[in-house]
């Protein structure tokens, strides 16, 4: 009995939150999309200076990794293929991977390290030193001036970073397939842009959105959720992160699971 | 946003009392830190809210902000039930309230120019360069000129108080919310705050509440007082009659007599949340 209990209560717990996530989410793009027209104007400034933060400041970390994904991508499928004689392959293993799937989840886990948890710590921080309760006594809503300006930052930027990072990873993979495969740089490209079907590129765009919507619930719920004090603003970043990562995986493997079954219609 | 300052624009001006706190009950995890808190607050007047450390008096000044949700009662503030109303016409009624926090709660982002200026750029459609005359006027009001470009973290904690209040000010509120003015403060500090709180009240005829556990502070600056202990009203009163009152309770805490000690963990959570058994029995002079 006890472990139905404690698996009722995980569910329900699961659940719950889920619940105050998809609240905030859409609180986020109420103030994104609809507020706009019903005379509650998008705070523009603070959505441009987090779209330079969460967006172009990741972009030298971003190409360094995703430039070593591709190159090991490249290596990986080269040790295979060789065996078979099809080390020419190599350019459309590494850019369907790296579209596909590599490139939205990669750019998601760096975006959760660098903006997640530096959502909660920001929010966590503002929560316990009553900076979120000021702005409830100025009448300002919370959602509105401090979720929905990285709300429309990581929706805008998530996807634009994803395109990088597979454009990254076939140069990573391009240094080998020009060193060991025999290809040109070029032809190595054109082989890359052979082997992607819009629908590719097209899925993990899709995918990233989501990613980006599904960070910042977790990064800014969390640190809405903070109480106490600042060792509570430490564990709701550890909590953001974690469960980011888990959260992202969780969206990647539904919407991959759907596009599977579309496509096969 | 700058509907609501329209909608204000034109609400009509209001009689009787400014703040009406009706048989308030507010718990926490399912225990009830306000057994029913009624009292009046006049227009113009300084009420002080005094009590220990957990009596509950944080819990309510929370709750006349609408921070806090109460399990039952009523708040009727500016002749509307604060707790009741919809959204909207709550937020219409908080640009009417400034509130002072006890760590000031500036956001740390931005200079002390732009907190203040906050406020006026949500509610209103100021000018940039009227917003920035509003600013330095209100930074003048409490002895902060020259501060605009700051930021918070370059304060001491007076300025940072001061800031806050600035802030609060912004909006020109008819009523003004202070949490532990003092708190944290060194005597001569605190004493610059209770002189800004005096001016205030006397330049603006404003009124004010003030949640404190400083005696000096508290008979300095209120017209009245009142006594929270355990989560409920022990007395009421100005401050000559507060001097004078009988309450042991109001006695222990003028005379600063301390708890006997508490050995065990269960009777301190008791003694902080029980209802106070003789509650009621001592309020005093309803209302002046």
């Amino acid at each position: 009995m006890a472990l139905f209990e404690q698996v009722g209560s995980t569910v329900e717990g699961g659940l719950a939150y889920v619940g105050s996530l998809t609240a905030l989410a859409w609180r986020a793009a109420y103030f994104t999309f609809i507020g706009p027209f019903q005379g509650k104007p998008l705070r523009f400034n603070r959505a441009v200076s987090q779209t330079m933060e969460a967006g172009v400041r990741a972009l030298p970390i971003l190409s360094l990794i995703t430039f070593f994904i591709g190159l090991i991508l490249a290596l990986q499928a080269a040790y295979e293929l060789r065996r078979f004689g099809a080390i020419s392959f190599v350019a459309s293993a590494v850019a369907i991977s790296m579209t596909r799937e590599l490139g939205p989840l990669i750019t998601a886990v760096i975006v959760i390290g660098r903006s997640g948890s530096a959502f909660a710590a920001e929010l966590g921080t503002m929560r316990v030193s009553e900076e979120i309760d000021a702005l409830e006594t100025m009448a300002i809503d919370p959602v509105g001036f401090l979720v929905a300006p990285k709300f429309v930052a990581m929706i805008v930027m998530l996807p634009c970073l994803v395109i990088w990072a597979n454009f990254m990873g076939i140069l990573g993979g391009s240094i080998f397939g020009v060193l060991q495969a025999d290809f040109t740089f070029w032809r190595y490209i054109l082989a890359s842009l052979d082997a992607l079907f819009m629908r590719d590129v097209l899925t993990g765009l899709v995918k990233s959105l989501m990613f980006g919507a599904t960070i910042t619930a977790v990064g800014c719920l969390e640190g809405l959720n903070t109480t106490g004090g600042a060792e509570q603003v430490g564990r709701s970043t550890t909590r953001a992160v974690v469960m980011s990562i888990f959260l992202v995986i969780l969206v990647d493997l539904v919407f991959t699971m759907l596009f599977y079954f579309l496509g096969e219609h | 946003m700058a509907k609501l300052v329209e909608k204000l624009a034109v609400a009509e001006p209001f009689e009787g009392p400014m703040i009406s706190i009706r048989d308030l009950r507010v718990s926490y995890t399912g225990r009830e830190i306000l057994h029913g808190i009624t009292f009046d607050v006049q227009r113009g007047e300084t009420l002080v809210i005094l009590g220990g450390s957990g009596s509950g008096k944080s819990t309510l000044l929370r709750t006349l902000v609408g921070l806090e949700k109460p399990t039952s009662g009523e708040v009727w503030i500016r002749g509307k039930n604060f707790v009741a109303i919809s959204d909207g016409e709550r937020d219409a009624i908080r640009t009417r309230l400034g509130m002072s926090f006890q760590g000031g709660a500036l956001f740390g982002s931005m200079t002390v120019g732009e907190n203040v200026a906050l406020p006026l750029i949500e509610h209103t459609k100021l000018e940039p360069s009227t917003v920035e005359i509003m600013v330095r006027l209100k930074l003048d009001q409490v002895g902060l000129s020259g501060f605009e470009d700051f930021l918070p973290s370059q304060l001491s904690g007076g300025m940072k108080k001061r800031a806050a209040v600035a802030r609060a000010l912004a909006m020109d509120p008819e009523i003004l919310f202070f949490d532990e003015p003092s708190a944290g403060l060194d005597p001569i500090i605190a004493a610059g705050i209770d002189q800004l709180i005096l001016d205030l009240k006397k330049a603006f005829h404003m009124t004010i509440i003030v949640v404190t556990h400083e005696l000096a502070s508290a008979f300095l600056i209120a017209d009245r007082m009142v006594l929270i202990n355990k989560g409920d009203v022990v007395a009421l009163g100005t401050t000559e009659e507060m001097k004078n009152s009988k309450h042991p309770k109001v006695r222990q805490f003028l005379d600063r007599i301390p708890e006997p000690a508490v050995a065990q963990e269960l009777d301190y959570l008791q003694m902080l949340t029980e209802p106070s058994t003789k509650s009621g029995e001592g309020r005093q002079g309803k209302s002046r």
